[in-house]
């Protein structure tokens, strides 16, 4: 080994001097990457039992190769266009209310002067963003219940008739979208907040100087230059328009107003877990990714074009 | 110039743009505050007053019932106690695994950081989904033990970039290169000299990942059947988001109501204390987890 060593030139050292030199970074990123390897790239090659007749007994590799068998059998049950239209609907609900909100709100906190006022609305509207999402949606729960709910019961002071929110398809959609707002609003503020806060003074103080008014400083200054940020986590949002997620839709779902509340995760869930239909459920989980993969290639390169702004 | 900049004049245009923003901001201040601060004020009330709508602005016939019936709940207790075992034991795990990561991966001259870092970011954009990974956690033994809670998720990408490039900041290259010319490997440059310099870090990667462990129940409902290793969210969902089915059910099958509704009041009014009682530990972290966050987001944000 020592003569391997001393025929490499200088500049050039070998593998195993490398390797020695970097031994200990080796060991340090060896935990990670086996976990990863295991509990991520496994299940990528598992995805294969989307295509099999799944046994447990002969595994990933060995159960029986059935080709698009549960792709079809899925494109042609009713669930198909339901779930994919409720999930594309939520999401984009979602996505319409919740991306324009915490702009406004950045741009607002920013321009207002009053330091403490501003250091209170912002702790207050940061904090719903740490409340889980089962008591949240058991907060929702509670408020908007029929019999004790503080909802209905203003409803019923004011001479109305108490409403069933939970049981309502119609309501579902947008206590789902708002209640989200509700909790991340001021928190998804906080990267805009911090590009506003980057923005050098000077550049206000000319515009300032030139008699600009204070919704010219937003329009011109403030808004231009968090335009990045926004594309990058608008290219991000569209990625996911066809994975809302799991855990919000799950806890608020119930057998009333399953017509509008099944998306695709949560059928891939009762599906696969609660009716142990494994290869079907992850047929239609890998339909989803793909959808997923495909929508944010293509919106990646929409807004490369647009705004010169992409994810790579 | 400067001194004379504080006397120029708000345009009347600029005065009522102020006065639009602070309502606006009011506004949003009292549609996020209130439901926290009505929450609070119920758990300490009268269950009728609640249940009536007589508690609106302060609590209405003061009392600690609620919190009482809470701890007479085992289950309550024991997945309390459940998920701050997760949470600690978690949270060891996780910086165990992040922290070594991405300090490796902060080093420009790691041969294998390139390959590395592909192998990370493949994840954030596929993987196998729900199935096939509880098949993993199945196959490899973890089901229904308290692992499986712990060990799949050891390393977020997210956080591990986010201490990686904390690392890139703030523990140079030419800091290594000193040390190693007096005999410090990475090892003990690692441990002696990287991480007490990293307190900052440590901290945003123990909230954010502490409250992760804390908040979480998905992993939990598919990976754990057995009740006594229910983490306190999954208890939280049987009794706040299920058990509403189940007492209006009852309610119509039984023959004495009055009794049955002030059983189902105090139900009620549990809710309201076990929200406040499962955020505790987070709304005590609170100023802490703020700040962190905050920090977070930032150090996260260079990188985009």
């Amino acid at each position: 080994m020592k003569k391997e060593n001393k025929v490499q030139t200088q500049n050039k050292k070998s593998f195993l001097q490398i390797l020695r030199r970097d031994f200990s970074l080796v060991l340090f990123i060896l935990p990670g990457v086996i976990i990863t390897f295991i509990y991520t790239y496994i299940p990528m090659y598992g995805v294969q039992i989307a295509f099999r007749k799944y046994n447990p007994r002969l595994g990933f590799t060995g159960s029986e190769w059935v080709g698009l068998k549960h792709f079809i059998r899925f494109f042609e049950s009713p669930y198909f266009l339901l779930t994919i239209k409720n999930t594309f609907i939520l999401s984009l609900y979602s996505m319409v209310v919740g991306f324009p909100i915490p702009i406004i709100l950045a741009l607002m906190l920013n321009s207002f002067r009053h330091k403490k006022y501003r250091k209170v609305i912002q702790t207050v509207t940061y904090a719903p963003n740490f409340i889980s999402t089962v008591v949240m949606c058991g907060m929702l729960i509670l408020f908007l219940s029929p019999s004790v709910g503080i909802v209905n019961n203003v409803i019923k002071s004011l001479g109305g008739d108490a409403i069933n929110f939970m049981a309502e398809e119609k309501l579902w959609r947008h206590i789902y979208v708002w209640s989200g707002v509700w909790q991340g609003m001021g928190w998804s503020s906080v990267i805009y907040f911090a590009a506003l806060a980057g923005i050098s003074p000077e550049l206000h103080e000319a515009a300032i100087c030139d008699g600009a008014s204070k919704l010219q400083l937003i329009r011109y200054i403030d808004l231009p230059s968090i335009m990045p940020t926004a594309t990058i986590l608008l290219i991000m949002n569209c990625g996911s328009i066809l994975s809302v997620g799991f855990e919000k839709v799950f806890l608020l779902q119930n057998d009333l107003n399953k017509g509008v509340s099944q998306v695709i995760s949560t059928y891939v869930y009762q599906v696969g877990l609660l009716d142990r239909n494994l290869s079907y459920s992850s047929a239609i989980g890998l339909f989803n990714s793909v959808v997923n993969a495909i929508l944010l290639i293509l919106v990646n390169k929409a807004a490369d074009k647009m705004s010169g702004n992409s994810l790579w | 110039m400067e001194q004379k900049k504080r006397k120029i004049r708000r345009s009347k245009e600029d005065v009522i743009f102020d006065s639009v923003i602070f309502v606006i901001l009011t506004v949003i201040f009292l549609v996020v505050a209130y439901p926290l601060y009505f929450i609070i004020i119920s758990s300490v009330s009268d269950p009728g007053a609640v249940a009536g709508g007589k508690v609106i602005f302060y609590p209405v016939g003061f009392n600690l019932n609620g919190y009482k019936e809470v701890f007479k709940d085992d289950r309550i207790i024991r997945s309390f106690m459940n998920s701050i075992f997760y949470t600690v034991c978690g949270v060891l795990v996780n910086l165990a695994v992040t922290l070594p990561t991405a300090y490796a991966l902060s080093r420009n001259k790691f041969f294998l950081k390139k390959q590395t870092m592909a192998f990370y970011m493949v994840t954030m954009f596929i993987g196998g989904g729900m199935i096939p990974t509880y098949l993993v956690v199945q196959k490899t033994g973890l089901l229904d033990t308290m692992w499986s809670l712990i060990i799949p998720g050891a390393l977020s990408v997210y956080n591990m970039i986010v201490a990686k490039t904390f690392f890139q900041q703030n523990i140079s290259e030419e800091l290594y290169e000193a040390a190693e010319i007096d005999g410090c490997g990475h090892g003990r440059f690692f441990f002696n000299i990287a991480l007490p310099l990293s307190g900052a870090i440590t901290a945003i990667m123990v909230l954010y990942y502490g409250v992760g462990h804390w908040n979480s129940y998905f992993s939990a409902l598919l990976y754990i059947q057995d009740e006594t290793k229910f983490p306190l969210q999954l208890v939280l969902r049987t009794i706040l988001i299920q058990n509403e089915a189940q007492l209006n059910q009852q309610a119509y099958d039984a023959a004495s109501r009055a009794a049955l509704e002030e059983k189902r009041q105090l139900t009620e009014l549990m809710k309201y204390s076990l929200i406040i009682i499962s955020s505790i530990p987070v709304m005590v972290m609170y100023p802490f987890i703020q700040k962190h966050f905050v920090k977070g987001v930032m150090i996260g944000s260079v990188k985009g």
